[in-house]
């Protein structure tokens, strides 16, 4: 770096970090390698998506676009304080990209001549290979605009691939649609880098070996493999607003990273509406992050939740992609139904005014759709608050009986809620106890103690 | 994520020059340019305003509020319209900015970051007030 600032030729590039800005915001209006590295990073977040998409169709190979694209923003890092940032730094980074494809296609072509011809139609029109890209890019070949959204979609199904482990599928997806660098990722899944960057290399490894193509999926595969995108848009989402371990109850910048994703596909694949009922799920729910932690971090219940914190902009949305899922008029899927509970709250001015009935209708719903133990036991609250404890009980003592949803804090957390809504003080404090014993989440065990504690002791 | 407002601001001259541009170009640049926000999930809140000359300026410096018809004072900084985005951090909202297709003599982007619940103690007079409400109701 400080190679490059002494070797600067023009305008402010000698400037030390943090130098002064100059006029105009222009060409050269950055300096440093700070400013750099921001400059570097923004246009990244924006169109990594579209880089590596790009360069994934004309290699035909996602690992390799993703190391060169990783290649030259390391070269931006250098080049940018030295030159001065260019007027195009998506075309810049492209084309750097590119040339470093071409080197690596050459490098390969002594053992593959595959790999010849392809070096020798991307490097049509390059003087050599190892020009310095120039400040004005030429019309790029790679630039399709007519192909641009189905190479963002391309890469976003390869990411999201089922040969790939989740825990792949989520750090692939968030670098190289989301545009995160290893150390964001690292950050927001509480992992050393290391970790993340292992994941990302077998990722691309497994994508190699299993032949995956870059391609947007046929007709007959699309249902499934959009249902593993949406899944996991879904758990990047959730894993950022109840996390799961730590001592953060909700890392809200992981979630919204999710609201964007799914804010993005809900452009790439219009009238799905699952892809419109998972975005609205996501607004619906971080609108109420604002109010969802107290003073020292603590989590705060719904039902005590200052609603004038909520964010009307995040509910608006909401309700409009929900309209747009039901629009669709296939009936609304899991991700849809609970985008409807969730609007249900939203629209709410306090618990009492909360539709219930509408809740538990919503719920049975979702359980014919998706049955799951967790769905019954959201049905037993909404019950609960629609017709009484009573009636919600019958329902989570049916849950315990078929020992379902064992291990969790969940069931004994909402049991022990209603008993002691019924007056049955020394059994809810059991299982206030037990639900605090089992919950990962330091926040959320301490809210389930106080409300053990609450109970008193032993009468 | 952080919210950023980008505000536009012009002066008559820049205007001016404006108005001599196509108006289907600029309608179409500025839908582009919208587009590719919408595509990346960043907008999520944006409007051009109307002529200056047809607004109004309430001013607080006395003591009741004083209406003039128009611009204020001299139109050296009209302020156009804003969007709102949600971006990863100031240098994603700087980027953004410079893909405006903007242009003329004085024609600016300012890029703002908007408060967010960060910025506001959380137990202000309110909650603590509603709290205190809770406890006599019987509802904590």
């Amino acid at each position: 770096m400080a190679q490059a600032a002494r070797d600067g030729v023009t305008g402010p590039a000698g400037v030390p970090d943090g130098g002064t800005p100059t006029a105009g915001g222009g060409a050269r209006g950055t300096d440093g390698p700070d400013a750099a590295r921001r400059a570097v990073e923004a246009t990244w977040r924006i169109d990594a998506a579209r880089i590596v998409g790009a360069l994934a169709r004309y290699t035909g190979d996602v690992a390799l676009a993703e190391d060169v694209a990783q290649e030259a923003l390391a070269e931006a890092l250098v080049a940018w304080p030295r030159d001065g940032q260019p007027r195009d730094p998506t075309a810049w980074l492209l084309t750097t990209a590119r040339r470093r494809a071409i080197d690596a296609f050459r490098r390969r072509a002594g053992r593959d001549e595959r790999y010849a011809a392809l070096g020798h139609d991307l490097g049509e029109g390059e003087a050599h290979a190892g020009a310095p890209p120039s400040d004005t890019v030429e019309p790029d070949l790679l630039w399709d605009p007519d192909r641009i959204e189905d190479d963002r979609l391309a890469l976003i199904f390869t990411a999201c691939h089922p040969v790939l482990s989740t825990e792949a599928r989520v750090a692939l997806t968030l670098r190289v649609v989301g545009g995160l660098t290893s150390d964001e990722i690292a950050r927001a899944f509480l992992l050393p880098r290391t970790t993340v960057q292992a994941r990302i290399t077998r990722a691309k490894k497994t994508l190699a070996a299993a032949r995956v193509p870059f391609e947007v999926p046929p007709a007959a595969d699309r249902p499934e493999r959009l249902g593993s995108v949406l899944t996991v848009v879904y758990l990047i989402f959730t894993e950022g607003s109840t996390a799961s371990g730590g001592t953060d109850w909700i890392r809200a910048d992981l979630a919204r990273e999710a609201v964007r994703l799914a804010r993005v596909l809900d452009r790439l694949v219009p009238g799905e509406p699952e892809v419109a009922g998972l975005l609205a799920l996501l607004e619906l729910t971080a609108a109420r992050f604002p109010a969802r932690t107290g003073p020292d971090g603590e989590p705060v219940l719904l039902a005590d939740q200052d609603r004038r914190r909520w964010d009307v902009g995040a509910i608006r949305r909401g309700r409009a992609a929900l309209a747009r899922a039901t629009a669709v008029g296939r009936g609304l899927g899991p991700y849809g139904l609970q985008a409807a509970i969730a609007e249900q709250h939203d629209v709410a001015r306090s618990v009492d005014d909360t539709d219930w009935e509408q809740i538990v209708v919503l719920y049975e719903a979702l359980g014919r759709v998706a049955p799951s133990p967790v769905v019954e036991l959201n049905r037993a609250v909404a019950v609960s608050m629609a017709s009484g404890p009573a009636a919600a009980l019958e329902i989570v003592d049916d849950l315990a009986a078929r020992e379902v949803l064992t291990g969790t804090y969940l069931l004994p957390s909402v049991r022990g809620e209603l008993l002691s809504r019924l007056g049955r003080r020394d059994e809810a404090r059991t299982e206030l106890e037990l639900a605090a014993r089992l919950c990962g989440n330091d926040r959320e065990r301490g809210v389930l103690e106080a409300k053990a504690a609450a109970l008193g002791g032993s009468s | 994520m952080t919210k950023y407002m980008l505000i536009m601001r012009g002066t008559d001259e820049g205007q001016a020059q404006y108005e001599e541009t196509d108006f289907s170009e600029v309608i179409a640049a500025m839908g582009r340019y919208n587009e590719s926000m919408m595509d990346a999930g960043v907008l999520t809140a944006g409007e051009g305003l109307a002529d200056a000359s047809e607004g109004a300026v309430v001013d607080f410096s006395s003591d009741t509020p004083v209406v003039t018809d128009g611009p204020y004072g001299e139109t050296k900084e009209l302020f156009n319209g804003f969007w709102i985005l949600d971006v990863a951090s100031r240098a994603e909202a700087i980027e953004w900015a410079k893909r405006a297709p903007l242009s003329g003599p004085g024609t600016k982007l300012e890029v703002r970051r908007v408060h967010g619940e960060e910025d506001f103690p959380a137990d202000d007079e309110w909650i603590q007030k509603e709290k205190e409400w809770r406890k006599q109701l019987g509802t904590e």
